[in-house]
């Protein structure tokens, strides 16, 4: 007894200082993409413009800037991380998060026919990618319903769907001109390039509601896991438990999606690291979050600086990243033989 | 990861073929070979120039260039329908070929990365090379699948248990996104690249010459006879590699054979047509409802039904948006997704 109080004492412990290091690193993040760009604004002047002091000058680059794209980057990158760790949780398989089950991308399908077709922008567009996301998650739900949810058919299903949607979006930019389409296919790749205030109000609006709501829905996370017939017998009403948190999920991811683009890779990745942070955590939500916004942080700043002169779109570097992060995963996981 | 993925054991095969006989398999072939002829015919006369139908077997047999509509069947719609059926075939049989060595419900061309390899060296060959003609970028594509798949193959199956499932599928996620993201990032800094590959992209059968069409035909021979003859391989392999190896079988042999196959297969179709998902994945699967867990029926199933269903899209896509064109790509997309949801709906796909 005395034992196993030791062992969660140390659990308890290891989990908070993961948390820790990697709030630190997300701040850090924070702070050098608030710094530097095209010139360098010191630590100490960018604290006093945040605090209402400052120039005209450093006013303008940091708070209409550098902050709402900090800003943006953090809360895309802890929705996509967060909403990743609930779906690969809920549905115990690594493959479900929401981009490889066509969440994202039928937000991003209603979202290009939406600029594209009705040349919709905004709220108005983030409104139809939220939209777009909750009927696709409705659907592939729906439609892997069978007598309860089993992850496979969920994960199966959901490639069917977005497959499907890609070649929607495929379509649609061989109809439109080519500058149009090339807006979009930047879009679709995730950037964070020329994102102002009026990206992050209704992502901030949305996560202010969903995030509290998804971290208190994962308190019956663990009953779940144990599957259906166990989290039964322990009281837990296992589908409108599992609904509501996916929804959420699902909401966050859509949101970030019409905030950014389908950033690749953090939602796929982010819990992973999280879980490989902390094993023995389950799904480790608040971690997942964190890691997520420190990946997009550092990435939307590599981004902006890798190739001088040239502004790649976020996406590409999460992408280039994550995957071969997830690919060394696989090899070193494989040569132990733990491979799945 | 605990859902079974194995495929059904032999109790089940004995079963099918209990329940259908040989005989009654071969007489759906047949009925699946007819379906397809119709389908070539369908092909051959339907669309948006006006052919009238004596001139579409002329047309085909012998062609009098000066009649307008047997122009249309020479210059147009043959070379189409010839695209459609090798493409589709190539298809059919790498996705049955793939979901055998791989033991792998989700093994498709999309979804293991072999698409996304032919994708960014499409692009390079665009880009850096500044080739227009597919004729002469479609051998980078091809070149690409096999980089890619090797790749997924290779590092899908490090490690004790060789290639399952899910490491297959993790590989192929991610390489796609990798090659991906690539291929993003080469297009974004190139608009008239990204004008050109924007149509190579969505998957279609116009506008190809035939001359692309010989150029693929013996890859796609090879790797369809060899495919074929794999089948008796595959079902040992289905029993398991420890009861595969029990019963003779080299399981390493096969499996490079086999992967050689795809790749040959693969990349010959996506040159052709460009990367057309979701009939290597789906056709398959509906011919393992026809025929039971036996690759030697599934195989030549999915090599006669997965062009009859490419064609049928291909005229679909000539009909519905008229006087333009849905790419054929787009329809496999949304005709594959209805049969695909409802075969995945049934418990003993999902656990294949």
């Amino acid at each position: 007894m005395a034992r196993l109080v030791r062992v969660r004492r140390r659990r308890r412990a290891r989990g908070a200082l993961v948390s820790g290091v990697l709030l630190a690193v997300v701040l850090a993040a924070f702070a050098l993409s608030l710094t530097t760009g095209d010139f360098v604004i010191p630590l100490a002047d960018v604290l006093a413009t945040l605090a209402g002091g400052g120039d005209g000058g450093t006013r303008f680059v940091v708070l209409e800037l550098r902050l709402p794209r900090a800003l943006l980057a953090l809360l895309v990158g802890g929705c996509f991380g967060l909403s990743g760790a609930v779906f690969q949780g809920l549905l115990r398989n690594p493959l479900a998060s929401p981009d490889v089950i066509g969440v994202s991308a039928g937000a991003s399908a209603a979202a290009v026919l939406a600029s594209m077709v009705l040349g919709l922008s905004g709220i108005a567009l983030s409104a139809v990618a939220l939209t777009g996301a909750l009927l696709t998650g409705a659907a592939v739900y729906l439609l892997a319903w069978r007598k309860g949810i089993s992850g496979y058919r969920l994960v199966l299903v959901g490639i069917g769907i977005g497959t499907g949607l890609s070649s929607v979006i495929s379509y649609v930019m061989t109809r439109s001109d080519v500058t149009e389409a090339q807006n979009a296919f930047l879009w679709l790749t995730g950037s964070l390039n020329g994102r102002s205030w009026t990206h992050f109000w209704p992502l901030f609006g949305g996560a202010v509601v969903l995030l509290p709501l998804a971290l208190v829905g994962s308190r019956a996370l663990p009953a779940l896991q144990l599957g259906d017939e166990a989290a039964g017998g322990l009281g837990a009403r296992v589908e409108r438990d599992r609904l509501a948190m996916l929804a959420c999920a699902t909401a966050l991811a859509g949101l970030a999606t019409a905030a950014a683009g389908p950033v690749g890779f953090v939602a796929f990745v982010s819990p992973p690291i999280a879980r490989r942070l902390l094993p023995g955590h389950g799904a480790a939500l608040v971690p997942s979050a964190l890691v997520g916004a420190a990946l997009v942080l550092s990435a939307d700043y590599a981004a902006q600086h890798l190739v001088p002169g040239t502004q790649l779109p976020v996406g590409i570097v999460t992408s280039l990243v994550g995957a071969p992060y997830l690919l060394w995963l696989l090899a070193r996981a494989n040569r132990v033989g733990r491979g799945g | 990861m605990t859902v079974p993925l194995s495929p059904p054991g032999p109790a089940d095969a004995t079963r099918a073929r209990r329940r259908h006989g040989s005989p009654a398999l071969g007489a759906g072939l047949l009925g699946a070979a007819l379906a397809l002829a119709a389908m070539s015919v369908l092909s051959l006369a339907v669309g948006s120039g006006d052919v009238a139908l004596h001139d579409v077997a002329a047309g085909v047999f012998s062609p009098d260039r000066s009649v307008h509509g047997q122009m249309i069947i020479q210059e147009v719609r043959l070379p189409r329908t010839l695209a459609g059926l090798l493409a589709g075939s190539a298809l059919g049989v790498a996705g049955a070929l793939m979901q055998g060595i791989a033991r792998n419900p989700l093994a498709d061309p999309g979804l293991l990365g072999v698409n996304a390899g032919a994708s960014v060296t499409v692009v390079l060959a665009i880009s850096v090379l500044s080739l227009t003609e597919p004729a002469e970028y479609i051998w980078f594509g091809f070149l690409g699948a096999c980089v890619a798949a090797v790749l997924v193959y290779g590092i899908g199956s490090l490690g004790r248990e060789g290639a399952t499932p899910v490491k297959l599928a993790l590989a192929g996620a991610a390489t796609t996104a990798v090659l991906g993201s690539l291929t993003s990032a080469m297009l974004l800094r190139d608009s008239r690249t990204f004008d050109q590959f924007r149509f190579w992209q969505v998957g279609a059968l116009n506008g190809r010459d035939l001359d692309v069409l010989w150029q693929a035909l013996p890859f796609i021979a090879v790797g369809g006879v060899s495919a074929l003859l794999l089948g008796p391989s595959l079902n040992a392999l289905a029993l398991g590699d420890d009861l595969a190896r029990g019963l003779g079988q080299r399981i390493v042999a096969v499996r490079l054979t086999g992967a050689a196959s795809v790749v040959l297969l693969c990349g010959a179709a996506t040159a052709i047509a460009g990367p057309i998902g979701f009939l290597g994945l789906a056709v398959p699967h509906a011919a393992r409802l026809i025929t039971g867990p036996d690759y030697k029926w599934i195989l030549p199933y999915s090599a006669l039904l997965a062009p009859a269903l490419l064609l049928f899209a291909d005229v679909v896509g000539r009909l519905i948006a008229r006087p333009g064109e849905v790419q054929v790509g787009v329809i496999t997309a949304a005709l594959g997704a209805i049969p695909f949801v409802l075969l995945v709906r049934r418990r003993n796909v999902v656990e294949l």
